[in-house]
């Protein structure tokens, strides 16, 4: 789950001294000790917020425990006032403390959210390092299937599943969108999360200042398969960083819409895989789900609506993403059987009679052929 | 054999299939079930109860008696709810590796999803609105609600959608979507199955019946309040019901909306969230949480009045700033409405969008803290004692104030963005809502047990229960609150990282503490209803309370009160005690009392009937029960007779016996 | 501290002057609470609504290709239709006008010529949807279809309902007469009616009108 214990760093603590959270020393907090600088800058957040709450949270705490013990009824030597309910003072006291911090820590809210919008390009590489002017950054084109992650490379016509690496000290930005549910694409080290969601696009820019491998994943609930929707994130250095796009590269497996529409089919804890070409158009596809051969783009859609619907009697765009009948138009014989939940699902799985085999953790490596065949047209329409 | 298509009409998509035969263990627990029912009905049967059962309790629409099936209500689903936790606790403790766990993503994802819609819906909402019921007209000096059928019928409608959940789990399938059943996911495209039906016509048809109490319960407080008590007499706890009551009826409209637009999509496929043709999932984000946030203050600002009676009553004291007390509360009430989009952050809204609701969601939290700190101020130069309906309210003091720090720092968005979604998130609001409004319905039964039922409940096992509940939950959900900052997010079935075990671990052992505590609590009632003889309060007042439901006897006449409380102060009763107030002993009244009906138990079946119809797509059942629930609501309108008069004889010779009670308790204690 | 709890006790001085009790109290008429208990019940009503209306103006542009507003909706037909409801409103106005005179008779009458305006509203908007569903301007066409069906006819569904009870109340003014509690009822219809009215006029402009010149 977390990073390699080798490329940890050494932790940091400015501003920890107090959390008594943080010296549980053994365990490894990510969050806390990540390796992005936009993710830094959320942890270090998350430190000032704490610490300016703990400013009301501690004596509430302690003048509870005081009070609790010093008015026991036991105690007769307190002094006892059973109509004092009222004073001004004290009112303002109680509104004005929590009223003050809530506007100081608003500010820093609105500050710090405006800078580290996931939608603003970044600004700088770590404290006092900025961005050389020539360095585009990387675009990683993102699509969260069912369920696994694929990644596209524009800038080098590769695309990769469950596997991410970007270069040190280079920004990043992430466009995403999903194939089916809402999922959110999550590298605790690298920066926060953002949702991917279907006909949609979202965006993410991060930077990633230490090598290493990495914990990616999805963060939202999106089904069965959910629990293994995990990928690798490498940090790398250039070298590195080119060495593995030439080795995707050399993958002859291309990325065509027609392997896009076998590999978006739902699969379980799936292994990495390379695509050495990707179709260009692909993204921009998947982005308005019409990869599927004839479907309409929601991009042409929105155009025609634009401009007045397409009138009466008008062909219905049917892309076959997220379509089904609704119960009522439904013939008695489409009716189906939903089993019991304790019921054994099709395909049984694996893991039912082999608790603990490799495959159950690798359902693809049965079912996502090898390579393009001939005749896949016909299988992706069957 | 038969003919697949007339089986289809008459079955719909019920088959043998969707039964457990080929599954010995959940045969096993429902046969367990069965005969554990089928026993019961007999014991009542045998004991010729049924009469009883019907007259007093299923038809009765007496405030006392809906509060008390609400809570019973709550108790039996929180069973069902905590079963789920120690089923969850377990699979992730033990899926580590190549261990996968004893639940397939097929019934570990339905798990996950029954217990927190019946952890809210079934178990907090019952006991909220449960405790409402009893104590709001006692406390404002009414005879009942202002529409006592329609309470009823509310109790049997939350029942008939406890029930629907139930069923789901011996007939197909719960929803595996997440306890929102978030579109695209929980549409027909990705969730055909009926789980997610169920969790549509369960939440439907209970909400009906929350809604319908929150109408009910606004007309009393607004309505039947004593003659004397002003708005700014009323016990607090009155003012967070009626604002909890304003927030009911004001955020579940939203919620039976947005789940007949889903329902809509799933019936007859329209295109309202669907990914094509124009639908917008994201709608249904937003309006399900503009429902869902004031929930959470539903659910919360009732208890936050249970807690400023319990704080003052046992310290003896006037509860320090009533005034900014209501207006805290107020604020709460609006500011609800303006933070619901604090929980999609990360959907991608706008800097200055996300940072609006941000520091909204900051701001409820002073008010929220000006609270606290009147409880505090409450306690100080007081004469506390600890009773356990106050060492629950301390236990919360300092639970709640814990949660509402992580609350705030999931406020601030860029933190949201890597907090969101993980068991930190998860620890949060676990902290909250264990920490308040658990927390806070258990003291509310210490302390008005005795005055339900005429007796105190006992304290050892009472305390057995609090030392396993409070320190049981830190150790259930701190471990949790490590496991989000090392990036472990929520709904996970399984994990890789060995080290993230020991973690998973310990939370497991603050279940089953809790489990403990749960037990403990059933014991207690147990072991108090065996002893009540011992505890027994013959005073009407056992904790020296401040209010006017300790004015008259445990548990009250059916009538409440035999003559309407004159108000004079803020603690109605302690100001009566202060000055020392007579109860009359002669010149009763026969005194005008609405008549119990059976309609609403007969409503709440048809409902039962067509949300199965509507589950299992049998629409002949459907249309016959829709047939149903219309005919009975006119029929029941064509009846007049809704009230009658307890003679005056009646009422003599209940307040005769306590007359002799409290003359009886006097000579003892002088 | 059960000392206060005398049955027969002393009386302190103020106890004298302020009363605790209501000794001579009176039973409370029924239904003191039924407005203000059915009026809450209509602005949560009014909520569901706010609902529908808040999705058809986010989804109502979104014609997938299809028919758009101007393409479908006759105005002259839901004039009428409009003017059905209205012309509903101030018969049922008639209605209580004559139940204030303890007129059973006129009541009915009143209360039957809207029930005949508000069967024309709905039959005139099935007839609308008929002629929508057959020129393939279906609920499943597109998200601004659905969402203009689902307004449209949740309104439409409560004005059925509103049928029902109103043909309910005019058997129980004809059974028991112009009595309290069927005045009560009555009342509560008014409400409800009017409320229906002010809805439709929501519906018209925001759908119809401002659909006819997007």
């Amino acid at each position: 789950m977390m990073l390699d214990r080798s490329t940890r760093s050494p932790r940091r603590r400015r501003l920890l001294a107090g959390l008594p959270l943080l010296l549980l020393g053994g365990c490894n907090m990510v969050v806390m000790n990540p390796a992005g600088d936009v993710a830094v800058q959320q942890r270090d957040l998350i430190l000032v917020a704490t610490g300016l709450m703990l400013l009301i949270i501690l004596p509430v705490l302690a003048l509870t425990g005081l009070f609790a013990w010093r008015y026991r009824a036991s105690n007769q030597a307190a002094k006892y006032e059973p109509d004092w309910d009222h004073s001004t003072q004290l009112e303002l006291v109680i509104w004005a403390i929590p009223l003050l911090i809530v506007i100081v820590l608003g500010a820093v809210t609105w500050v710090s959210t405006h800078v580290l919008d996931p939608y603003r390009p970044i600004e700088r590489l770590g404290p006092g390092r900025t961005i050389a002017q020539n360095v585009r950054p990387l675009e990683v084109q993102v699509v969260a299937l069912d369920w696994k992650w694929l990644f596209i490379y524009p800038e080098y016509g590769i695309a990769t599943v469950n596997q991410l690496a970007a270069p040190v000290d280079r920004p990043i930005e992430f466009k995403l969108t999903s194939s089916t549910v809402m999922n959110a694409f999550y590298i605790p080290s690298l920066a926060g999360m953002i949702y991917a969601m279907p006909g949609m696009e979202t965006k993410l820019h991060a930077v990633i200042n230490k090598p290493g491998n990495y914990e990616g994943m999805s963060s939202n609930y999106s089904g069965a398969g959910y629990s293994g929707m995990r990928f690798r994130f490498y940090g790398m250095s250039d070298q590195g960083f080119d060495k593995w796009v030439a080795g995707v590269r050399a993958k002859s497996m291309p990325l065509t819409r027609a392997n896009y529409l076998r590999l978006e089919k739902p699969t379980e804890n799936v292994r990495p895989m390379h695509f050495g070409t990707v179709d260009p158009q692909l993204y921009k596809a998947a982005v308005n789900m019409c990869v599927r051969p004839g479907s309409m783009c929601m991009d042409h859609m929105m155009m025609i609506d634009a401009q007045g619907g397409g009138g009466k009697h008008s062909a219905e765009p049917r892309n076959g993403v997220g379509h089904a009948e609704g119960a009522l138009e439904k013939q008695p014989e489409e009716k189906g059987a939903p089993g019991h939940w304790s019921k054994p699902r099709e395909p049984t799985p694996p893991g039912a009679q082999q608790p603990g085999a490799q495959r159950n953790r690798d359902l693809t490596l049965n079912r996502m052929p090898p390579a393009a065949t001939p005749g896949l047209r016909q299988s992706v329409r069957a | 054999m038969f003919d697949p298509a007339i089986m289809k009409t008459i079955f719909g998509r019920l088959t043998l299939e969707s039964l457990p035969l080929h599954e010995p263990i959940v045969m096993a627990t429902f046969a367990a079930v069965a005969v554990g029912g089928i026993a019961l009905l007999a014991a009542i049967t045998y004991f010729k109860l049924w009469t009883w059962l019907w007259k007093e309790w299923l038809t009765s629409v007496d405030h006392k008696k809906v509060g008390i099936m609400y809570m019973i209500l709550g108790t039996v689903m929180l069973l069902r709810g905590f079963s789920d936790a120690i089923m969850m606790r377990a699979q992730q403790a033990m899926a580590f590796g190549a261990n996968e766990g004893f639940l397939p993503a097929h019934h570990y994802d339905q798990v996950f999803t029954a217990h927190g819609v019946i952890m809210i819906f079934f178990v907090a909402m019952p006991f909220v609105t449960g405790i409402m019921n009893y104590v709001i007209p006692l406390q404002i000096g009414a005879r009942d609600v202002s529409f006592p059928f329609l309470n009823n019928m509310s109790f049997w409608m939350t029942a008939a959608g406890a029930v629907i959940v139930m069923m789901s789990l011996f007939i197909g399938e719960f929803a595996r979507t997440g306890w929102l059943a978030m579109p695209p996911l929980s549409g027909v495209a990705y969730s055909p199955d009926v789980g997610v039906d169920y969790y549509i016509w369960a939440l439907q048809i209970a909400g009906v019946g929350t809604l319908l109490s929150g109408v009910n319960l606004i007309a009393t407080i607004v309505k039947m309040r004593a003659p004397g008590m002003s708005m700014m007499k009323m016990p607090i706890f009155c003012w967070t019901a009626l604002c909890t009551n304003v927030l009911v009826v004001a955020a579940f409209p939203v919620l039976t909306a947005v789940l007949a637009l889903l329902s809509l999509d799933r019936y007859i496929g329209t295109a309202i969230f669907t990914n094509e043709l124009g639908g917008n999932p994201m709608m249904y984000v937003n309006l399900i949480w503009i429902w869902g946030h004031p929930e959470v203050y539903i659910l919360i600002l009732p208890l936050f009045g249970v807690f400023s009676e319990v704080t003052s009553t046992f310290s003896g004291k006037r509860l320090f700033g009533y005034t900014s007390m209501v207006y805290a509360t107020v604020v709460i009430t609006i500011l609800a409405y303006l933070v619901w989009l604090h929980h999609f952050f990360t959907m991608g809204s706008g800097a200055s969008v996300n940072s609006f609701f941000g520091i909204t969601t900051m701001v409820i939290s002073i008010p929220t803290g000006a609270k606290i700190f009147n409880w505090l101020f409450t306690m100080y130069r007081g004469r506390i004692r600890f009773e356990l309906p106050m060492m629950w309210t301390v236990a919360f003091m300092i639970t709640f104030t814990i949660g509402g720090m992580t609350g705030v720092l999931l406020a601030v968005p860029p933190a949201d963005f890597v907090l969101h979604n993980s068991l930190f998130l998860v620890a949060h609001f676990h902290n909250v809502i264990i920490g308040g409004v658990l927390f806070g319905t258990f003291a509310a039964i210490n302390y008005w047990f005795p005055k339900a039922f005429g007796f105190r409940l006992n304290e050892w096992w009472g305390k057995l229960s609090f030392w396993m509940w409070v320190p049981g939950f830190y150790v259930a959900f701190m471990p949790l609150y490590v496991l989000g900052l090392m990036g472990v997010t929520r709904r996970l079935r399984h994990f890789d990282d060995p080290s993230l075990q020991i973690w998973f671990v310990i939370a497991a052992i603050g279940a089953a503490m809790i489990a403990v505590g749960i037990a403990a609590f059933l014991i207690q009632i147990f072991v108090s209803v065996r002893n009540r003889e011992a505890l027994r309060d013959t005073t009407g007042d056992p904790w020296n309370g401040r209010t006017l439901e300790w004015a008259t006897s445990s548990p009250p006449p059916a009538y409440n009160f035999a003559f309407t409380p004159i108000v004079h102060d803020g603690d109605a009763y302690a100001d009566m005690k202060a000055r020392g107030h007579d109860r009359p002993v002669t010149g009763f009244r026969p005194i005008h009392m609405p008549s119990n009906t059976g309609t609403g138990v007969i409503l709440a079946g048809f409902a039962v009937a067509l949300g199965f119809g509507m589950i299992w797509y049998i629409w002949w059942l459907a249309a016959a029960s829709m047939l149903g629930l219309v005919a009975t609501s006119i029929i029941h309108t064509f009846n007049y007779k809704r009230d009658y008069h307890i003679p005056v004889e009646e009422v003599e010779r209940i307040e005769n016996a306590r007359t002799a009670l409290l003359v009886q308790h006097k000579v003892t204690t002088a | 501290m059960s000392a206060t709890h005398n049955a027969s006790g002393t009386t302190a001085d103020d106890a004298t002057r302020l009363a605790f009790y209501q000794l001579d109290e009176h039973d409370h008429p029924e239904g003191g609470s039924t407005m203000l208990g059915f009026w809450i019940y209509l602005m949560s009503d009014c909520l569901i609504f706010a609902c529908l209306f808040a999705i058809y103006g986010v989804l109502g542009a979104n014609y997938a290709g299809g028919p758009a507003p101007k393409d479908l909706f006759e105005l002259p037909l839901v004039a009428i239709n409009t003017s059905m409801l209205l012309l509903s409103s101030i018969t049922y106005g008639f209605a209580m006008l004559a139940m204030e005179r303890q007129q059973v008779r006129a009541t009915q009458l009143w209360l039957a010529v809207t029930g005949l305006f508000g069967a024309t509203f709905i039959g005139i908007e099935l007839y609308e949807f008929a002629t929508l569903i057959h020129e393939g301007a279906t609920p499943q066409r597109s998200a601004f279809l659905s969402a203009f069906f689902t307004l449209v006819g949740t309104h439409g569904l409560h004005v059925t309902f509103g049928l029902i009870w109103l043909v309910t109340l005019m058997v129980q003014v004809g059974k028991h007469g112009l009595i309290q509690a069927n005045k009560r009822r009555l009342l509560c219809l008014s409400m409800f009616w009017h409320f229906l009215d002010v809805i439709w006029i929501g519906v018209f402009t925001f759908v119809y009108l401002l659909g006819m010149l997007r």
